[in-house]
């Protein structure tokens, strides 16, 4: 069963994906406009449901909605799936907060650097300089508590993951796999190209359930120098070191 | 006083002897999935439900999920009433054979130990009240990738050395009736699952073999995903767009081998996926020992949630 809604622009499909779960699908590709429709289903969906709702976790393009099966059957779900988003409309994208994230970029930190580099035909400095220079859209949180899933960096930069994952990605570290980017918030494995290092707190936010990084959030990167990271208390250990 | 200072003073089991893994468990975190946060919680939740019963805790009190057994030892320093359920890893009280499913009293100096399994994969320790451990997120669930719970704090299983203490004092006295107590899985067992979004991508060649042969369960199994061996099962996705992950999902990956996602799953992921488990299915896998065969049996939402709440009537009034 694929029952749809009507809303103002888009098609919405609904999906089961568990016995207390259903996936709400509103688009078929990764974009930056999906944002505004994604937050504004979420708020929506939280609204209607209320304490029926226990996790709805928002992605690129869907939202899994897990409710309390003890509160609502699959048939009421889908119900209250239907009120919540007919005649959805997008939230205004500006609302996102701008996150400035200072970064030690330094082969040290960050060892793909200069492999990066390289496949774009640029220099370490004018890499740095692009990752610099747009605001990235947080698409999506996971994988870790505060890890955002951000994009896109400019075709030039784009570059596949590790053929062999690291076992220990340090905390802070920020790497770019394709076209995304991201910033690992606890030591962790990972495949990701890692170009430097930040101090900012991601998991001590996410552990106090106040994540830095939220849908819809614009992120910059700044470089800062190794004595500007360590001023701030940032963990100069090379990548290699770490055990 | 702080909590914590006072959880040190009090008496309660010291850990002597470690076994593979035993960590403080809850029913899970909830409502942070959207943080990036793992599930985490009992992964044979009914098992846990029913030794939290047998005393008369909470439903949500913290226990020990312990896993294989294997040498795990445990000195009491004072009198107390636990309940054991779930997996028989030939638990022995002063070395007299301890049965599972029953609340035993265990007396100053007494030692318990867990061998290895005879029935079942995970054991679970309840205690009157629960266990003391820092809460995170709302939940005492103890999850090793993001050093989440524990008794330090730190994400990691049981320590020698650890001292474990509870929170209640005076336990109910509850036994199991016979036809209710939670049995083990035995090979050729059912694992209903519910169909899912990408079931159509899946070849029916795929789909025939899924439904209507056994799988083993691999070795490369753990809290966060259980492999499943069988045929390759293809169709006509290789990725997808990485979305929320419900507890049981199977996904499959490129080599066409399922995976069921568990309870310190990621939250969200690109793997085509078959469907989810039903809980009442995640909580027979997370006893399956690696070899058992399992059926994957499709049931619908209604049907699954059905079967769910009477499982859940079993435990409402007792």
């Amino acid at each position: 069963m694929k029952p749809t809604i009507e809303s103002s622009r888009i098609e919405i499909r609904i999906e089961t994906a568990a016995m207390d779960a259903l996936m709400v699908r509103l688009f078929d590709a990764i974009d930056e406009a999906n944002m505004a429709w994604v937050i504004a289903a979420d708020q929506a969906l939280r609204k209607t449901f209320g304490a029926a709702l226990i996790d709805l976790v928002p992605s690129y393009t869907t939202l899994l909605v897990h409710y309390d099966c003890q509160q609502a059957t699959h048939t009421e779900a889908l119900q209250l799936i239907n009120k919540a988003l007919s005649g959805l409309t997008p939230v205004d994208t500006q609302a996102g907060e701008l996150h400035d994230i200072p970064v030690w970029y330094d082969e040290s930190v960050g060892p793909e650097l200069p492999k990066v580099a390289q496949r774009a035909g640029l220099s370490v400095d004018e890499l740095i300089e692009q990752h610099c220079q747009h605001d990235y859209c947080v698409f999506a949180l996971g994988f870790a508590p505060g890890y955002g899933f951000m994009g896109l960096v400019d075709e030039a930069i784009a570059t596949p993951r590790l053929k062999t994952p690291r076992s220990k990605v340090a905390a802070g570290s920020v790497g770019i796999a394709d076209r995304q980017t991201a910033i690992y918030p606890l030591l962790s494995p990972g495949g990701w190209n890692i170009l430097g290092r930040t101090n900012v707190a991601l998991f001590e936010h996410a552990k106090r359930g106040e994540p830095l990084l939220r849908p819809g959030d614009k992120v910059r990167f700044r470089a800062i120098s190794r004595d500007e990271f360590e001023a701030d208390g940032g963990d100069t250990t090379p990548m290699e070191e770490r055990s | 006083m702080s909590q914590a200072a006072s959880h040190k003073a009090q008496k309660g089991l010291i850990v002597k002897q470690t076994g593979p893994l035993a960590l403080i468990q809850d029913a899970g975190r909830f409502g942070v999935a959207h943080l990036g946060v793992t599930q985490g919680g009992a992964a044979d939740w009914i098992a846990f439900r029913w030794a939290n019963w047998l005393l008369g805790n909470a439903s949500n009190s913290a226990a020990l999920e312990i896993v294989m057994g294997g040498g795990l030892s445990l000195e009491s320093e004072r009198e107390v009433h636990l309940a054991l359920t779930g997996a028989d890893l030939d638990a022995q009280l002063d070395g007299k054979p301890l049965a599972p499913n029953a609340r035993f009293q265990l007396l100053p100096g007494q030692r318990l130990v867990f061998r290895q399994p005879r029935q079942g994969l995970r054991a679970y320790l309840a205690f009157p009240g629960g266990l003391n451990a820092p809460e995170v997120l709302g939940s005492r669930a103890c999850t090793a990738r993001e050093q989440f719970g524990g008794l330090h704090e730190d994400g990691k299983p049981l320590q020698v050395g650890d001292r474990l203490t509870w929170q209640g004092t005076a336990p109910a006295m509850r036994r199991i009736a016979d036809d209710q107590a939670p049995r083990m899985p035995v090979s050729g067992c059912r694992l209903p699952i519910v169909l899912g979004s990408q079931i159509a991508s899946f070849s029916g060649r795929a789909l025939f073999q899924a439904f209507n042969q056994p799988w083993t369960v691999d070795n490369r199994a753990d809290r966060m995903g259980v492999r499943l061996t069988g045929p390759a099962l293809h169709g006509s996705l290789t990725g997808i767009i990485s979305e929320g992950i419900p507890l049981g999902a199977v996904q499959v990956p490129q080599d066409g081998q399922p995976i069921v996602l568990m309870n310190d799953r990621q939250t969200i992921g690109g793997y085509p996926r078959l469907g989810a488990l039903t809980p009442i299915a995640c909580a027979t896998l997370a006893q399956c020992l690696p070899g058992t065969q399992v059926w994957l049996t499709p049931v619908s939402a209604s049907q699954a949630q059905d079967d769910y709440r009477h499982q859940l009537g079993v435990w409402v009034g007792g």
